[in-house]
């Protein structure tokens, strides 16, 4: 781009597209021609649905689409194809796959997984057994997967596994993008605490994967996955809200309708979350300020840990304070959302679902382990594991 | 409800980094913690050549202070940066008490005369109340006759009473006095200050008696309420800029030190256990500078929200730096409880300050007036 992007610049862009492709016209088409026109994720390259605009931007397009009435691509239903495997194939991914996978990708024609998580493998996700082995130009995968998001609508996963036993377990790993249709692969929900199934357990059984659907080198995988995971964390704590969104201001709202509820020391602990939530969102809008401008700080560890515990305990406030109503639930059925519905459900559902904001996207402890150690450098305790082949590990 | 959705500029500008650099520069030469410590054992007070290279020669005492007044117009988002070093280094000087708190009295209370002289760093000033006193409990009497907050009664231009527990007065060439719905200035020499062995050393308090002394009447009535008023917010919204530099003191000096001490063989900053409260330690210190940045932002650009930004940056900062000074204490074991190693003087300043312009459950409760959440 010969002129420097700016919003003024974009809202020609759009208002052009806007006159030669009508908002009300098939959904698909229209989505499909955003994209080609790199109105989709601005700061992706031109040809993959951007423009190498700066990041900071995209707001301008998607207030513009908006205001006009267009459709959107469900973002939330794509969450970790748009979080998660974009940005990794727009890295990691040769030309061909970029071109394959991005476009369905981003109008959600094609909704992803994400198969990293095993039984035997959380924390310490470099563990893992699952195998890929190499046959003629394919590789089989065998193994099983759990945490599965989404598994029983994606098209396509982003997986990692095993492809050589005999080094330390860092180096062994590739990174694939799984066929989710392919022979082999079964889905079984896994229920939650909530009664629900949001996730799955995959089983891989004699799977076949061409060797196109590798990304990057073999052997190359964790460095991969790393990249992939620091986007999960962003993901998970980036959006803008306004002073008492989100779980505080449930709580307001409940302790200004309800006098009857209020009680002093139940008022202090309020205004102390009310403190709390208003730092933190704060503290993401700084981030985003600093995003902005490019300096890329580690504060977003900071964001999803400290949301994870804060929406745990307000959860568990609301329903000390509603008392008796708060024991109430909406249903045990079990069921398979395509997306978490915290608001709209019981402050039961809500406490339950909370306890997992601790331990998706990397458990709290973890994050306190890399902020403690990327950030302030503090030494890595000693490790048994590290140069051993991953063969011989105990298991 | 007070709502302010629109999130102003919270990040640092080159200026601020050049300002910060120079500051800590000169900190470091000239006030060391080794020396403070040694005026603490001289049974010295506040640092009067400190104070005048601060506010005079490098000329930050005016820094919010209008240049149509003698200042620099450079606004209270830098004075808070001032304020991070200042707090970093546990410095003995009234940068809080005169270049912020006086300062906002007297623009609030629309004099200049005054100013001009605190803008140039010639002379300092402070506000007579006691530094525990939060903004929410000055308010003006209903009968006009005199401020709840303070014990000063004015009888024409004539000064009479006590105020207890004094920040920034021993220092100080003038006092600003509420007294009897109206705010005065003093020469602090007509006053007897009466210095009190104080948990923060660096920042000593005094009892201020006034015995018929005269001051010249600042602002009267609703102005002068405002002017208070307004000063005490400004005091504690900036304040939170002192409390973040002293957690990032105590989180950066903790950090250090378990990265080099060895006990079992290892470095004891490598055990889970102490690098998770590090973890959560520097969570806390990167959200206390989000929010004491929105504090002075506020703050600087006198916006509506101006009194929720500054009892959540008391509610918030106040406790965070005592939480990072007691950690200091603790995870440097045996040495950290010595008197030959600063963190004690981290550890008083930040309790001193937690409790000044009022505590942090008294600004929660504010906050819960401010947007309407009500306790009954």
């Amino acid at each position: 781009m010969a002129e420097p992007v700016t919003a003024e610049s974009l809202r020609k862009l759009v208002a052009g597209f806007l006159a030669d492709h009508d908002p009300r016209g098939d959904r698909l088409e229209f989505l499909r021609a955003r994209y080609d026109a790199g109105l989709a994720w601005i700061h992706y390259p031109v040809g993959h649905g951007g423009l190498g605009a700066p990041r900071a931007l995209q707001p301008v397009v998607d207030a513009e689409f908006v205001a006009a009435g267009a459709p959107d691509n469900n973002a939330r239903r794509n969450g970790i194809g748009l979080g998660m495997a974009a940005p990794t194939i727009l890295r990691h991914g040769t030309d061909a796959q970029k071109r394959r996978f991005l476009r369905p990708l981003w109008t959600g024609e094609e909704v992803w997984c994400q198969l990293f998580s095993e039984p035997g493998a959380g924390s310490d996700l470099a563990t893992l057994r699952t195998r890929a082995v190499r046959d003629g130009d394919d590789w089989v995968i065998d193994g099983q997967k759990v945490w599965t998001s989404l598994a029983h609508i994606a098209r396509w996963a982003i997986l990692i596994a095993r492809t050589d036993p005999t080094v330390p377990k860092h180096q062994g790993i590739t990174y694939f993008v799984c066929d989710m249709t392919a022979p082999g692969v079964e889905v079984r929900p896994l229920r939650q605490a909530t009664g629900e199934a949001e996730f799955n357990e995959v089983f891989l059984t004699g799977v076949r994967l061409s060797d196109d659907l590798r990304l990057d080198a073999v052997g190359n995988g964790w460095r991969v996955a790393m990249s992939t995971l620091m986007n999960e964390r962003v993901a998970i704590g980036g959006g803008a809200v306004p002073r008492e969104g989100g779980m505080i201001g449930v709580l307001t709202q409940e302790w200004r309708e309800r006098p009857e509820l209020r009680v002093p020391a139940l008022h202090d602990e309020l205004l102390k979350y009310w403190v709390r939530a208003e730092a933190a969102r704060l503290s993401a809008a700084r981030i985003r300020q600093q995003l902005a401008v490019g300096e890329v700080g580690p504060e977003g560890s900071a964001v999803k840990l400290s949301f994870a515990t804060l929406n745990q305990q307000m959860t568990g406030f609301e329903l000390e304070l509603l008392a008796g109503e708060g024991l109430l639930h909406d249903t045990w059925e079990m069921k398979r959302p395509e997306a978490v519905d915290f608001t709209d459900r019981t402050p039961s559902y809500r406490y339950l679902r909370a306890k997992g904001n601790s331990i998706e996207g990397g458990t709290s402890e973890i994050l306190r382990n890399i902020i403690a150690e990327r950030v302030l450098g503090l030494p890595a305790e000693p490790r048994s594991d590290k140069d051993i082949p991953w063969k011989d590990l105990p298991k | 409800m007070t709502t302010s959705n629109a999130i102003p500029d919270l990040l640092y500008d080159e200026v601020d980094d050049d300002l910060r650099a120079s500051v800590r520069d000169m900190l470091a030469t000239r006030a060391p913690w080794d020396k403070v410590l040694a005026r603490i054992d001289a049974g010295e007070s506040y640092d009067a050549s400190l104070w005048r290279v601060i506010a005079a020669d490098m000329g930050l005492a005016g820094l919010a202070i209008p240049e149509s007044a003698g200042g620099a117009g450079a606004g209270f988002r830098r004075a808070a940066v001032v304020l991070e070093e200042l707090g970093r280094a546990v410095a003995p000087v009234p940068y809080l008490g005169s270049a912020v708190v006086a300062t906002q009295a007297l623009l609030r209370a629309g004099e200049t005369d005054l100013l001009a002289e605190l803008a140039s760093g010639e002379r300092s000033a402070a506000l007579a109340v006691p530094f525990a006193l939060a903004p929410q409990a000055f308010t003006a009497d209903p009968a006009g006759s005199a401020f709840a907050g303070n014990g000063v009664a004015a009888e024409g231009d004539s000064l009479s009473g006590t105020v207890k527990g004094v920040a920034d007065a021993l220092i100080a060439d003038v006092l600003l006095v509420p007294a009897s719905g109206r705010l005065f200035a003093v020469e602090a020499a007509d006053a007897t200050r009466t210095p009190l062995v104080s948990l923060d050393a660096t920042r000593q308090l005094a009892d201020v008696t006034f015995a018929g002394a005269v001051g010249r009447e600042i602002a009267s009535g609703e102005r002068a309420a405002a002017a208070v008023r307004g000063a005490l917010v400004a005091g504690a919204a900036l304040l939170a800029s002192e409390q973040l530099g002293i957690a990032e003191w105590c989180l950066s000096t903790t950090v250090d030190y378990l990265r080099t001490r060895y006990q079992f063989g290892r470095p004891v900053g490598s055990f889970q256990a102490l690098k998770h409260r590090l973890a959560d330690l520097w969570m806390g210190v990167t959200e206390a500078r989000a929010v004491a940045r929105y504090a002075a932002a506020v703050i600087a650009d006198d916006g509506d929200d101006a009194e929720v930004a500054a009892a959540l940056a008391q509610a918030y900062c106040g406790p965070l730096a005592v939480t990072a000074a007691e950690e200091c204490v603790q995870l440097h074991g045996g040495i950290g409880f010595t008197w030959e190693h600063p963190a004690h003087l981290y550890l008083k300043r930040a309790k001193s300050a937690s409790v000044a312009f009022g505590v942090a459950a008294r600004h929660r409760a504010a906050i819960g007036s401010l947007v309407n959440l009500p306790s009954s």
